[in-house]
């Protein structure tokens, strides 16, 4: 694992440039643990300060450090990021293995279920929902609700790999072999999978960060809570780019692009590594 | 003057993935002649490279694919061409199709399939020679396809709507066209059904007797070399060990491993025991020393081990790479 | 009527399938009232050769309950194969009737080591509990295929020959100590150096084994090299089968006659023989929709009866043949068409 890590990083550009990126995110993240103050106090700082040695990223019309609340807010747009893909990974998995390799009657009921969640119109459900428990909807409550939206595509995706995987020879072999249905489809067509798994993982981060930052933007999310879309919103709120101070947006815009093109990089790099025809490449086929 | 003459050509694949670099010596130190009239059989196992030699020949290389060193001399009388020279690009403008042409297992990559026959022979003949008459083009066309056997209206047809063998024929035709100096087929057969891959190869044959042309097959089989090939080379791990006429190789071969080949394949009327070789083709990313054949040789000796053996010539169209064949003639 | 205990029993098997669009009809027999048996007594190897489109891998996807036949039956050791529903069943079936299968280079994941193949089919079949309690069964496996589990421990298919990988396949297929074994076109993409080992290991396993071979193949050669009955499939129809040297050595069907002829020998004394010009137009033809026998567009001693009725399968010098030559009743009409030559 650390010999492939270091394989990456000394021969793949793209990498290098994610690798940075995401330690730059993470490392701004990991200062929200030591904050000098909790990112709900307002009125600590001056207000409106520019951005200074003393306040890397200024301060705001709240009076509030942003380096700080950036720290907070990145931490919990990527959880709410990570929590999403997880859920919506393993639902994926589950549906596009289980209905790719069954087939028959089980095929066709999870994929009209399927279906029914690609045509639904996730934004205005997620803002109805939003409207409706308004200042009660928790990070992890949205987190959760994007995880149940986000994998019907994927799960396509994954039944269509499955489908072609089936009919090859080495799944003859193993169902001759006595294995199990669902044992076999893990073993022998997820590590076929897992590529496209581990593709849409960081894009359905990016999809649900996204997401939370337009809900947030429109203050259809718990707003107390600092994150990306939050910051963005309090900004608004102040008028921050009317009354001149630019830094309040800048910072989360900084934040959000070096985020974004760290895990996209890392997605399209990490993507070639593991297709197998690399990896078989690699060990030498 | 032979038509073609390969000096000892290497060519390797040399790639690098996430920093290990390999280079597979598919061709290495290969020697061969083809004469005018004849029908040259290649002879091989999977990746011996003899597909890596026909690239090399027909001006086909790509990377990681490289010429190592050697020369591919072609004399087409008033055009001499060095391959591992020129440039691919014009190489393809004055001798692909007009004095060498490629016939493929399969063949549907050269045919277009969302057009018909016609068309793509309309395009090849376009390219290459331009067409001032079409009335004159389709007459000729017509004329030629009908010499090979076949009936006219494939011309009219998509390639979907042909049996393989039927393609199959049509890409010979296609290669025809221009009657070239050399026509390279690489397992035309391999795809086909026994019935139908002797029609294919009896047209090939025909036309190799008609126009005088050389002809050079390449195939695994060798039942195949034994009934069309004149002249048959058999390659082993990137090298061509043994090379005579086929009466030759198949009733005296002298390299340990033709000798086994031989004796080793199956046929109707025969039920006498027969065995393999133990072992298996070597990886070319990691060769053996000496000879390459020497850890599946039976009577493989020390020198086998360190030294590679050098083709020495036994009669004048008769040559082997071997230590045992060697030491015998001295 | 069963003197002796079959070990498997193909009663008029035929298997249709719905083609849309270019055949008009819309129905293809690609398995056409098939019919043989295996003694469960005397092992052998039964091939069974024809072209491609013959309805040869068709009929293996039916003996290895792969596939539902649409009419007739398939009956191994006394259980007729459309009864297996339960996994338990099936899971006795597979026990006992084991493939091989044609690439080498597909048979296992490119992304698993072989020898998982071989624990998990002594796992689940029973043999042994755990990893540990199957290696000596795996390793003996091996050890009938002439490979041990030291050689390919550890190793990805790609890092194996496909002769290696072949004979791998088939002592993962020896594990649950199967009765048949099931061979589709095993040697077509194995190298001719390591071919005749992966042949001459299926007469072994019916020598010492008892195991009895069904090889499936388009390679008359090793058909007539290892098996002791061999059956040629015509577009869905046996047209000849019988001891392998009766209907290689001396084919009665005219199918039979051209297949065997067109096989190249390696030999140099042959070459005239194989040179000699063969007609290859009149093979584009459909065969499928043809009523009467599929070979009448081609035969060269067609009779007017041939292109109306199905040739009956009669006992002629051994073995059996589809043909209007030999029955009884064409006995003067076909002496005529011989005599007459090419029609």
């Amino acid at each position: 694992m650390l010999a492939v890590f270091r394989d990456l990083l000394r021969y793949d550009g793209r990498f290098r440039v994610a690798f940075l990126f995401l330690m730059l995110t993470l490392l701004l993240a990991g200062l929200s643990w030591f904050s000098p103050y909790p990112p709900t106090r307002t009125f600590i700082t001056p207000q409106d300060l520019p951005p200074s040695l003393e306040h890397p990223f200024g301060t705001n019309s709240r009076g509030q450090d942003l380096l700080w609340w950036m720290a907070f807010a990145v931490r919990n747009s990527l959880i709410l990021g990570v929590i999403t893909a997880v859920v919506s990974r393993l639902i994926a998995i589950f549906v596009g293995l289980v209905s790719g390799y069954r087939g028959g009657f089980i095929d066709r009921a999870l994929m009209s279920a399927n279906d029914s969640f690609v045509v639904l119109p996730v934004l205005p459900i997620l803002v109805l929902l939003s409207f409706l428990l308004q200042g009660q909807l928790s990070l992890v409550t949205l987190a959760l609700l994007l995880g149940l939206f986000g994998w019907p595509w994927d799960a396509r995706l994954i039944r269509a790999q499955v489908l072609s995987l089936k009919e090859r020879a080495f799944t003859r072999t193993a169902v001759y072999s006595g294995t199990p249905p669902l044992l076999l489809t893990l073993r022998e067509h997820l590590p076929f999978v897992l590529p496209v798994v581990f593709a849409t993982t960081i894009n359905n981060m990016l999809w649900s960060i996204g997401m939370e930052v337009t809900l947030s933007v429109l203050g259809l999310s718990d707003v107390t809570v600092p994150t990306i879309g939050t910051t963005i919103f309090w900004a608004n709120q102040h008028q921050a780019l009317v009354a001149g101070v630019w830094w309040w947006l800048a910072a989360p815009i900084l934040v959000a692009v070096v985020l974004f093109l760290g895990l996209y990089l890392l997605f399209s790099s990490v993507n070639e590594f593991i297709d197998p025809r690399t990896r078989l490449r690699r060990i030498g086929a | 003057m032979p038509l073609l003459q390969v000096e000892n050509l290497r060519a390797y694949y040399r790639t690098q993935v996430y920093g290990i670099s390999r280079s597979v010596r598919a061709v290495d130190d290969v020697s061969l002649e083809l004469f005018e009239n004849e029908i040259y059989g290649i002879a091989g196992e999977s990746s011996c490279g003899k597909t890596t030699l026909i690239k090399v020949i027909s001006g086909t290389v790509k990377p990681p694919l490289r010429i190592e060193s050697g020369h591919v001399l072609y004399d087409f009388g008033a055009l001499q061409v060095d391959m591992t020279k020129s440039d691919p690009e014009e190489l393809r403008q004055t001798v692909r199709w007009k004095e060498i042409s490629y016939v493929m297992q399969g063949s549907m990559s050269v045919l277009n399939p969302v057009r018909k026959i016609i068309r793509t022979f309309e395009d090849i003949v376009r390219t290459h020679q331009g067409i001032p008459n079409k009335k004159l083009f389709l007459e000729q066309t017509c004329d030629h396809v009908m010499r090979l056997g076949l009936p006219p209206d494939v011309l009219n047809l998509y390639p979907h709507q042909l049996s393989g063998g039927m393609r199959q024929r049509v890409a010979i035709a296609l290669a025809t066209i221009f009657q070239p100096s050399l026509i390279i087929a690489d397992e035309p057969t391999t795809a086909l059904d026994v019935v139908v891959q002797r029609g294919v190869l009896q047209m090939l044959r025909e036309i190799q007797a008609e126009s005088g042309n050389t002809v050079l097959l390449v195939t695994h089989d060798l039942a195949i070399h034994a009934n069309v090939a004149d002249r048959v080379g058999i390659m082993y791990a990137g090298r061509i060990v043994e090379e005579a006429p086929t009466p030759i190789i198949f009733t005296a071969p002298r390299h340990p491993y033709t000798q086994h080949l031989i004796r080793s394949l199956p046929m109707i009327g025969d039920k006498s025991a027969k065995e393999s070789l133990s072992g298996a083709p070597p990886n070319l990313a990691n060769p053996p020393s000496g000879c390459r054949f020497h850890p599946r040789c039976p009577l493989a000796f020390e020198r086998c081990r360190t030294e590679a053996p050098a083709m020495v010539r036994l009669l004048p169209q008769h040559r082997v790479a071997c230590h045992l064949v060697t030491e015998a003639a001295e | 009527m069963n003197g002796e205990k079959k070990l498997l029993q193909v009663d008029r098997v035929t298997v249709s399938f719905h083609v849309g669009g270019f055949i008009a009809g819309g129905r293809l027999l690609a398995v056409n009232n098939v019919s043989f048996s295996l003694d469960a007594e005397r092992p052998e190897i039964f091939a069974v050769a024809g072209e491609s489109g013959s309805g040869k891998t068709t009929l293996a996807r039916v003996l290895l309950h792969d596939l539902e036949p649409t009419q007739g039956r398939v009956v191994f050791e006394g259980r007729n194969l459309s009864t297996i529903k339960r996994r338990r069943d099936a899971m006795e079936f597979m026990r006992k009737v084991q493939p091989v299968f044609q690439n080498p280079f597909e048979t296992f994941s490119p992304l698993r080591r072989v020898e998982d193949y071989l624990f998990e089919t002594a796992i689940q079949f029973g043999r042994a509990r755990n990893r540990r309690a199957a290696a000596p069964i795996v390793d003996e496996a091996l050890h009938q295929v002439g490979l041990s589990l030291e050689e390919v421990r550890q190793r990805y298919p790609h890092e194996l020959s496909g002769g290696q990988i072949q004979r791998v396949a088939v002592a993962r297929a020896l594990i649950p100590q199967p009765h048949l074994i099931l061979a589709d076109e095993p040697v077509s993409m194995v190298d001719a150096s390591l071919r005749m080992s992966i042949v001459n290991l299926f007469k072994k396993l019916r020598d010492e084994q008892k195991v009895s071979v069904v090889y499936i193949t388009h390679d008359l050669a090793t058909a007539y090299y290892i098996s002791d009955r061999i059956a040629i499939m015509l577009r869905g129809v046996m047209v000849e089968s019988g001891p392998v040297e009766k209907v290689l050595g001396n084919p009665l069907h005219p199918y039979t006659k051209l297949l065997q002829e067109s096989v190249p020998k390696p030999v140099m004394t042959e070459r005239e023989q194989w040179a000699r010009p063969i007609n290859l137009g009149a093979m584009e033809v459909k065969e499928y929709g043809r009523v009467g026998c599929k070979f009448a567009g081609r035969c060269p001693h067609v009779m007017e009866i041939c292109k109306h009725a199905e040739p009956p399968a009669l006992e002629v010098e051994g073995r059996t043949v589809k043909c209007y030559l030999y029955g009884e009743d064409a006995a003067q009409s076909n002496q005529s068409s011989l005599s007459s030559g090419k029609l």
